[in-house]
């Protein structure tokens, strides 16, 4: 009997670890693959044309810098709305709501999370895109605006359900400690609980962010996918080509091995770079908070 | 007894289906299976409409092929082509001069059949009061030169541009024909701020709610209520708007062929189909689709 019990806590701890390798394991391989097809375009492309402002790859132009921009352009204009809604809305469900309005507010972000990204495109493409040509007497709606306003909405959830976890695990003797000192309870949110949830706010900030850089049909359905260069902020109202959609849109039609396949690899590595850049910028905020904090407390 | 009818019931449901199954098998297995021919049909988003049509029709009287169509653009059919995943590619342009040098790579001769042709309309929204452009203006519009519908005798509103994703065959026939106007030495490109759509879809859509758009798309895609413009090749010939007899003709300057490709000679099936094509039955859904039939002569 309990040598059957063994073999099972045997069994189950080993599974148990696998998995939790397998995600390093995944993660390098992906990265070796990546650089395997991506590096070479460093041989086969000269640097002062990869970094040149063309892109045109049916012509041998393969300048980055526009795609690079434009994603980073509109990851910024939905960073800029998603985070203080999202941060917001989370205060707001776990703060202020009474529990009936939590109980219908949770379950409505959740399904905005599960709304398929295409679907979201296709109501952007209809209404969000001419409505902005209208409103701010554009040339064209198909703007970076108009991709920041629609993966704001993507990125939303994310940042809404991550955020208010965070701030329930807030101890309630927190707030009580600051109304006992007569603490209004805008104060106790600013000042106490969401300070206390600092790490997981930022955990959910950086998942929205990385949600809107990594997103890929909206953008190329709403931002025109010109790649001009975005580099003034009146470039939010142009259109934009983003990483990701140049991707998609010309993966399909590469021959394997040629300049321009290795040249999109090479610019699925930059995004993995970018990502990790945002990822490992978070856990050393994190970190560095929670020292001080450790500091402050002995 | 309850659950012994409930049994009944969905035994009841569910006994169609399974006869239904065991009644098709025989016919299925045996004879069919030799006769049975599989073509793939993969490629250009202008092409597949009329591709679906052709392999319904001709599914019709010829039970035992089986024809999928997808598209996916003209340079999407051709590399599946050479990498072996589809029988047939549907391309709007000629095979490039690296695609032939990847199937020479692979040992694998590329065979052109011309299917139909088709007229590229230069399109803009129904508010735009300028109806004739030349080939030079279209030129100039689409390379930057000319940014603003006043140069052209329309309003004062900038041009919007609007194109294919460059994987598509409209595009590089566009890039070919309009912008380097068939100069081979001209190495003129798109203005970088040119909108890249990835459909036609997109392309009229965004024609239908903006009045600062053009943008050019096969002749059977333009819908009713999109205003299509009259082009002239160098000024002094008419204006035409584009139609299978202005095609025919050679009055109207964007027009092109569209191909399908198989690799190496194909197989009796795929040959039949591809004769079956030409046919004036094949030929005539061409015509009803808005596309320029393929005169036998």
């Amino acid at each position: 009997m309990k040598a059957t019990a063994n073999i099972n806590e045997f069994i189950i701890t080993r599974l148990i670890k696998l998995s939790g390798y397998s995600a390093i394991l995944f993660v390098s391989l992906i990265f070796f693959f990546l650089i395997r097809e991506g590096v070479p375009t460093l041989a086969e492309v000269p640097l002062d044309v990869l970094f040149s402002s063309r892109w045109y790859p049916i012509e041998d132009y393969y300048g980055i810098v526009p795609l690079i921009s434009g994603s980073v352009i509109i990851t910024i204009g939905a960073t800029l709305i998603a985070v203080p809604m999202g941060v917001g809305t989370a205060v707001f469900i776990s703060e202020v709501a009474p529990r009936w309005a939590r109980e219908i507010l949770k379950p409505l972000v959740e399904l905005l999370g599960g709304l398929p990204s295409v679907v979201i495109g296709f109501l952007g493409i209809l209404s969000f895109t001419p409505a902005i040509r209208v409103a701010l007497n554009l040339p064209t709606g198909l703007t970076a605006l108009a991709g920041s306003l629609l993966l704001a909405i993507v990125a939303l959830p994310t940042v809404v359900s991550v955020a208010e976890d965070a701030l329930d695990t807030v101890p309630r003797s927190y707030r009580e400690g600051a109304w006992a000192l007569g603490a209004t309870q805008w104060q106790t949110i600013w000042r106490v609980t969401l300070p206390a949830a600092r790490s997981g706010v930022l955990t959910a900030v950086m998942l929205g962010i990385g949600r809107a850089i990594g997103e890929t049909i909206i953008v190329m359905m709403v931002t025109g996918n010109a790649p001009v260069l975005a580099n003034k902020i009146s470039s939010i109202i142009s259109p934009v080509r983003t990483m990701t959609a140049t991707i998609a849109a010309e993966m399909g039609e590469v021959a394997n091995g040629s300049v321009h396949y290795h040249t999109l690899f090479f610019i699925g590595m930059m995004l993995f770079i970018i990502s990790l850049i945002v990822n490992i910028t978070a856990s050393a905020v994190v970190f560095r908070s929670q020292k001080r904090a450790e500091k402050v407390l002995s | 007894m309850n659950r012994l009818s409930i049994l009944l019931i969905i035994f009841a449901i569910f006994l169609p289906f399974s006869s239904g199954c065991s009644s098709n098998d025989p016919n299925s297995d045996l004879p069919t299976v030799a006769e049975q021919a599989y073509i793939e049909n993969k490629g250009s988003d202008t092409i597949v409409n009329l591709a679906l049509v052709w392999a319904e029709t001709y599914q019709k009287d010829h039970p035992e092929v089986r024809i999928s169509v997808t598209g996916g653009g003209s340079g999407t059919g051709i590399a599946a082509m050479l990498n072996g995943t589809v029988t047939i590619a549907n391309s709007s342009r000629a095979i490039s001069k690296d695609e032939l040098q990847q199937a020479a790579e692979k040992n694998i001769l590329p065979i052109e059949h011309i299917i139909a042709k088709d007229a590229i309309a230069i399109i803009v929204n129904p508010q735009n009061p300028v109806a004739r452009l030349t080939l030079q203006q279209l030129s100039d519009i689409y390379s930057g030169k000319i940014s603003n519908w006043k140069e052209l005798g329309g309003e004062d509103r900038q041009i919007v541009r609007l194109s294919r994703e460059t994987n598509s065959g409209t595009h590089v026939y566009f890039l070919e024909h309009v912008l380097r106007l068939g100069n081979k030495e001209n190495k003129t490109l798109f203005s970088p701020d040119t909108l890249l759509l990835p459909s036609s879809e997109g392309i009229i859509n965004e024609l239908r709610s903006n009045p600062n758009a053009i943008g050019y798309d096969g002749l059977g895609y333009v819908p009713e209520d999109l205003k299509m413009v009259e082009v002239s090749k160098d000024g002094i010939e008419p204006y035409m708007l584009p139609s299978a007899d202005t095609v025919n003709n050679n009055q109207y300057p964007i027009a092109r062929d569209l191909y399908m490709y198989t690799a190496g000679e194909p197989n009796d099936f795929v040959q039949q189909y591809l004769d079956w094509i030409l046919t004036a039955q094949a030929q005539q859904i061409v015509q009803d689709l808005g596309f320029v039939p393929v005169s036998k002569e």
